[in-house]
């Protein structure tokens, strides 16, 4: 017999969600919260978009929020670090850093997105020192300092809008000649008399690894292919996510960028595994949505879990990657 | 719940408190929310090399010079000494097993 009935992996709003009705439908799910718990609302201020709160809300505070809740009605929330997991045997097993294995009937996977760096290599040797991925975390450091933004989209605006609150001056650099943010986003940033922008270009080098420390970015349009020097104290990435999924790989399907794909709401390829939030959405990636996508798994998976036919199901254990056992649905 | 394991650093007895063995140093802050998720990491560290290691905390807020003179522009970081020499660092999150592979390396 399997440890649990289900077990959920990741603590974001899609994780949470997926824990609050699992735990209320009598599941006792366990939750595993990595490295990165709470997930991205952990890096953000104000939350103005989450219904229900019309003068807004902290990001942080929204998550303890939504632990809280989720414990009110039974989740277990274990902090871990997933090594492993098993999905070709049932119980699927996860083990953990330090030997640990635990085994479940159902898993809901909302390991989320993490934030992507540029691919010059010498933005991550200096991450920590002038380079940032994490705007609230790090624009401290930068008052009454020059520093450029990398990106277009809505993160990249905020971001940049965020930073001139300590910033001397911000410069935005996006590869193409438009911003790809919405327009609400656009107006503020076009508006801010501390925000530059420069078309066409991206980072061909960050300066200066020598001395541990960022001292200016050489620009390279890339109509023109020339390269511009420009002296600053800090760059921040906003250039969108990569999801976590290194450890379903071979296991389940993924998309060609390394996304979940779900069907039929929340079910992956492999039967009684569900996934949620921004590991399976590059479109929306809104909390709401991956709110709405951890409800959706926790009655999928509790559907499967009280082997009642699935709506439009097609798939069968045939369709889990990697040489999956034939035919029977495990019944808990 | 901070751990009574964890030492608190000053920009002022910085240098002698590194000065012997291996050292952990967390760079934080107490509006910083990542910094607060790797509290309960660092809290966990302590009491586990306790008598290896020394572990401790340092605010940037309250400690700008010690702060400056590592070039920290991100929070957290952590930093190994060894004998007051840095040693190593890790720049954000990070798991509890990468961190005490990297102090058993120093050990």
């Amino acid at each position: 017999m399997a440890d649990r009935k289900v077990i959920i992996i990741g603590s974001g709003p899609a994780g949470l969600t997926a824990a609050l009705y699992t735990a209320r439908a009598n599941l006792k799910p366990l939750l595993v919260e990595g490295v990165e718990a709470g997930g991205q609302l952990m890096l953000t201020t104000m939350v103005e978009n989450w219904p229900g709160f019309r003068d807004g809300i902290m990001g942080p505070d929204l998550m303890a929020e939504m632990r809280a809740q989720a414990e009110r009605f039974g989740t277990d929330v274990m902090h871990g670090n997933v090594e492993r997991v098993d999905l070709n045997r049932r119980p699927f097993s996860i083990a953990f850093a330090g030997g640990k294995t635990i085994t479940s009937d159902a898993l809901i996977i909302a390991t989320g997105a993490s934030a992507r760096w540029l691919e010059i290599g010498v933005d991550r040797k200096l991450s920590g020192h002038g380079v940032s991925t994490c705007a609230t975390c790090d624009g401290y450091f930068f008052r009454g300092k020059p520093i450029a933004v990398v990106g277009g989209g809505d993160s990249a605006m905020e971001e940049a809008i965020y930073l001139t609150r300590f910033a001397s001056k911000v410069t935005v650099i996006h590869r193409r000649d438009s911003l790809r943010a919405s327009k609400i986003m656009q107006d503020k940033a076009f508006a801010n008399s501390k925000i530059e922008f420069v078309w066409d270009s991206e980072i061909a080098d960050i300066r200066d690894i020598e001395r541990g420390e960022v001292t200016g970015i050489v620009i390279r349009n890339l109509k023109t292919a020339k390269l511009t020097e420009l002296p600053l104290d800090g760059v921040f990435i906003a250039i969108g996510h990569t999801p976590n999924t290194a450890l379903f790989r071979g296991q389940i399907e993924l998309d060609e960028a390394g996304y979940i794909v779900t069907h039929h709401g929340s079910k992956t390829s492999c039967p009684g595994v569900f996934a949620a939030g921004d590991v399976q959405d590059h479109v929306y990636r809104q909390a709401v949505t991956a709110a709405g996508s951890g409800c959706m798994a926790a009655i999928d998976a509790e559907r499967y879990l009280d082997g009642l036919p699935i709506p439009d199901e097609t798939t069968d254990n045939a369709a889990c990657l990697v040489a999956p056992p034939t035919g029977e649905i495990l019944k808990p | 719940m901070a751990s009574d394991k964890v030492k608190t650093f000053t920009d002022s007895n910085f240098d002698t408190e590194i000065k012997n063995g291996v050292t952990l140093v967390d760079f934080g802050a107490e509006w910083c929310g990542p910094c607060r998720r790797l509290a309960p990491t660092v809290d966990a560290l302590a009491a586990e090399y306790d008598g290896r290691a020394t572990v401790a905390k340092m605010d940037i807020d309250e400690n700008p010079n010690i702060t400056g003179r590592f070039l920290i522009r991100g929070i957290p970081t952590l930093l190994i000494f060894k004998n007051g020499e840095l040693v190593d660092q890790i720049v954000g999150l990070a798991a509890k097993e990468e961190i005490a592979r990297k102090l058993d390396q120093h050990l």
